[in-house]
């Protein structure tokens, strides 16, 4: 019996070939889809990472309390110890100090009268040490417009927008006036070596990027950084690894005073943890919706493999074969047909979204500048989900369609199938 | 058969609902027939044969009154008692020839052993048995499609016979065939029937089958009109 009906199975290409097609390419598609839509969320979050916020941030809990006016009287004290401390503690991230500031941006002309100015954000972080990873993790080479990336001190960056603005060419001198750490007034003099465009309306208004030895000459905060950034080294955030990181540290450096480090995870910035549960949910959405359409398309198939079949289905019952084991052999079938497709779909959805992560596609020449807020290389990121997401099409649609369909054989009179099978 | 009878009707009615009404396809059907017999179900289109032969064969349950089939009564049979019926004691020959197209000659013919759970050498010799009775032992391998229509229908008369039901239902099984298949055919079943004792019960209204018949039971909007028997004769037209 069981030969027959796989005999039925195989020769019959519309009941095997075809269906086990459609499900593997369905299940393909949402395996690789949701792949590549975490990619891209995970890289959107990981490109506010890379500029401000870290997987994890160190900073003293007064500043904490006050992030977003980057406060650098609060700065951390004596960081150089606090980041090897860090780097020993958690040696699967990799830790970049940085400060922020804010001020007003001066171009004097030759004569040093002003000739422009404008309010200006700037970041200090380590442009000159050999092996820095931040050139790379803000991916500043490519975002050059004009000009080179500083190559000794006093030398910074600055937004291409605001240089046209102020009238500033690269090796153009441009004067820094923003407040110390001790409150007094900072004013320090930089080259501009050259101009960064991001393709964020945020960061090209009016930015300055300068390595964070000249920052604390200029706002006078000699070994303190305003944050500790802390980089996951496989390179995804990972909001539960980092929540867990950081209730351990703050665990241990509890101790009560205002300048006592804390640690928080991406998520615990700002309104990041919108954006973090956001993306997620955003992703599953994409997915979710996708799927359904998927069970719709695989249901449907189910369903129509079913109808085509009660001709079939009717000759058994005259036969005497009984309405269960009929019913039975349906639903085993479109199981079979159901595993076959979803294995082989995720393997090859799997596959396509794997080569997505390790190769990627370079965007950045259709997306010339918008190299930080969008990403400019489209990569997908397989989760476990991707392991078993495509099953729900592909297995329980699949299934589904032909239980619906063979309902048909306990509701009809077996002489109305024959009816059916004869017209 | 307590009392000799394949099938026993008692005021069978099958009415069908039809919009908000009903419609009356078999009014009040008292009909008996013997373990044997080679009877025909004759009347016009619409008649209601194929409803008749559709409920003896518990394919199709009565409005009211009781078939009585092989001691069973069909409306108190429960799915799985009706398909325990079909299978052990019923061949069907349909109108269309419902082959299963993916399968050769020799699976379509097999299908009912399989359900029986006859061991392979048995099948093998049941179904080769069957195969040379319809004359089609040198097509074991073909598939359906490559056959022509009377091939088709002979290999459906091996499925109904190939468990040696004893009753053998067989609705319009000439329609598609022409004259030579049809008498190559009848043939074929008047011997099943003289040499296993098969009951065949027909529904037809084609005259070739009409003259193979020993008893032939005119049907008439639902109602048994005339119940004739052949007499002093063998099988023979
Ligand atoms: N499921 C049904 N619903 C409604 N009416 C039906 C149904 N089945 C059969 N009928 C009606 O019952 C009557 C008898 O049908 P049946 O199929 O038994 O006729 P028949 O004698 O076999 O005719 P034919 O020689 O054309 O095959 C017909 O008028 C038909 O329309
Ligand atoms: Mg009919």
């Amino acid at each position: 019996m069981i030969r027959f009906l796989l005999q039925g199975l195989l020769r019959d290409k519309s009941r095997s070939l075809l269906p086990v097609i459609v499900v593997t390419a369905g299940v393909m598609l949402t395996v690789w889809l949701h792949a590549y839509i975490n990619g891209f969320m995970g890289d959107i979050i990981d490109t506010n990472a890379r500029f401000s916020n870290g997987h994890l941030k160190v900073m003293s809990k007064a500043y904490a309390d006050n992030m977003d006016e980057f406060p650098n009287d609060l700065a951390l004290l004596d960081a150089d110890s606090m980041t090897a401390v860090l780097g020993k503690e958690f040696p699967s991230v990799s830790w970049a100090q940085r400060i922020r500031f804010g001020g007003l941006l001066d171009a004097p002309d030759k004569n040093g009268e002003t000739k422009a100015q404008g309010p200006v954000f700037g970041i200090g972080l380590d442009l000159l040490s050999p092996g820095s990873e931040e050139i790379e993790r803000l991916n500043l080479k490519k975002s050059l417009r004009s000009g080179s990336l500083p190559r000794e001190h006093f030398e910074a960056l600055i937004s291409d927008d605001f240089a046209k603005k102020l009238r500033v060419n690269p090796g153009d001198k441009v004067t820094l006036i923003s407040s110390a750490m001790d409150g007094s007034v900072a004013i320090y003099n930089f080259v501009a070596s050259g101009t960064v465009s991001f393709g964020s309306e945020v960061l090209d208004r009016g930015t300055i990027i300068a390595d964070i030895t000249d920052v604390r000459e200029a706002l006078n905060m000699p070994d303190a950084s305003g944050e500790i950034l802390g980089f996951f080294k496989g390179g995804y955030y990972d909001d539960e690894l980092a929540l867990s990181d950081a209730g351990s540290f703050n665990a241990v450096h509890k101790s009560a005073g205002e300048f006592a480090p804390v640690m928080r995870s991406l998520s615990q910035q700002g309104n990041m943890d919108q954006y973090v549960k956001l993306s997620s949910v955003y992703a599953s959405y994409i997915a979710i919706i996708f799927m359904v359409a998927m069970s719709l398309v695989l249901w449907n198939a189910g369903l129509l493999g079913g109808l085509r079949r009660y001709g079939e289905i009717g000759l058994r019952l005259a036969m005497g074969e009984e309405k269960g084991h009929v019913y039975r052999t349906m639903l085993t079938e479109s199981v079979v047909i159901g595993l076959t497709g979803s294995v082989t779909g995720t393997i090859i959805g799997l596959f396509f979204a794997w080569l997505l992560q390790k190769y990627g596609i370079d965007m950045s020449g259709i997306m010339k500048g918008t190299s930080i807020m969008i990403p400019s290389v489209v990569r997908a990121h397989i989760t476990t989900p991707d392991f078993y997401l495509g099953f729900i099409p592909g297995l329980i649609s699949t299934v589904t369609g032909t239980a619906l369909s063979g309902i048909g054989i306990y509701k009809r009179q077996t002489a109305r199938l024959f009816k059916e099978l004869e017209v | 058969m307590e009392n000799g009878l394949v099938i026993e009707t008692k005021k069978l009615v099958k009415k069908f609902p039809v919009g908000k009404g009903e419609f009356i396809a078999l009014n009040g059907i008292d009909l008996k027939i013997g373990k044997g017999e080679f009877a025909g179900l004759i009347g016009p289109s619409g008649s209601g044969k194929t409803t008749l032969l559709n409920i003896i064969g518990s394919l199709d349950m009565p409005s009211s009154g009781e078939a009585v089939v092989l001691d069973r009564p069909v409306s108190t049979l429960s799915s799985r008692e009706a398909a325990s019926l079909r299978k052990e004691s019923i061949g069907f020959i349909f109108q269309s020839y419902n082959l299963l197209a993916v399968h050769t000659v020799f699976e379509n013919v097999e299908f009912p052993l399989l359900l029986l759970n006859y061991n392979s050498a048995d099948r093998r010799k049941m179904v080769n048995d069957a195969l040379s009775w319809v004359g089609l032992s040198d097509k074991t391998r073909s598939k359906p499609p490559q056959l022509s229509g009377g091939e088709c229908q002979r290999v459906a008369i091996a499925r109904a016979m190939v468990k040696k039901p004893s009753l053998v239902l067989a609705d319009e099984p000439t329609a598609n065939l022409d004259a030579a298949n049809s008498h190559n055919i009848l043939t074929t079943m008047e011997t099943l029937n003289r040499e296993l004792g098969t009951t065949f019960l027909f529904a037809t209204h084609d005259e070739k089958v009409i003259s193979y018949l020993k008893r032939k039971i005119f049907l008439v909007d639902g109602r048994i009109d005339r119940d004739e028997v052949k007499q002093n004769q063998n099988g023979e037209k």
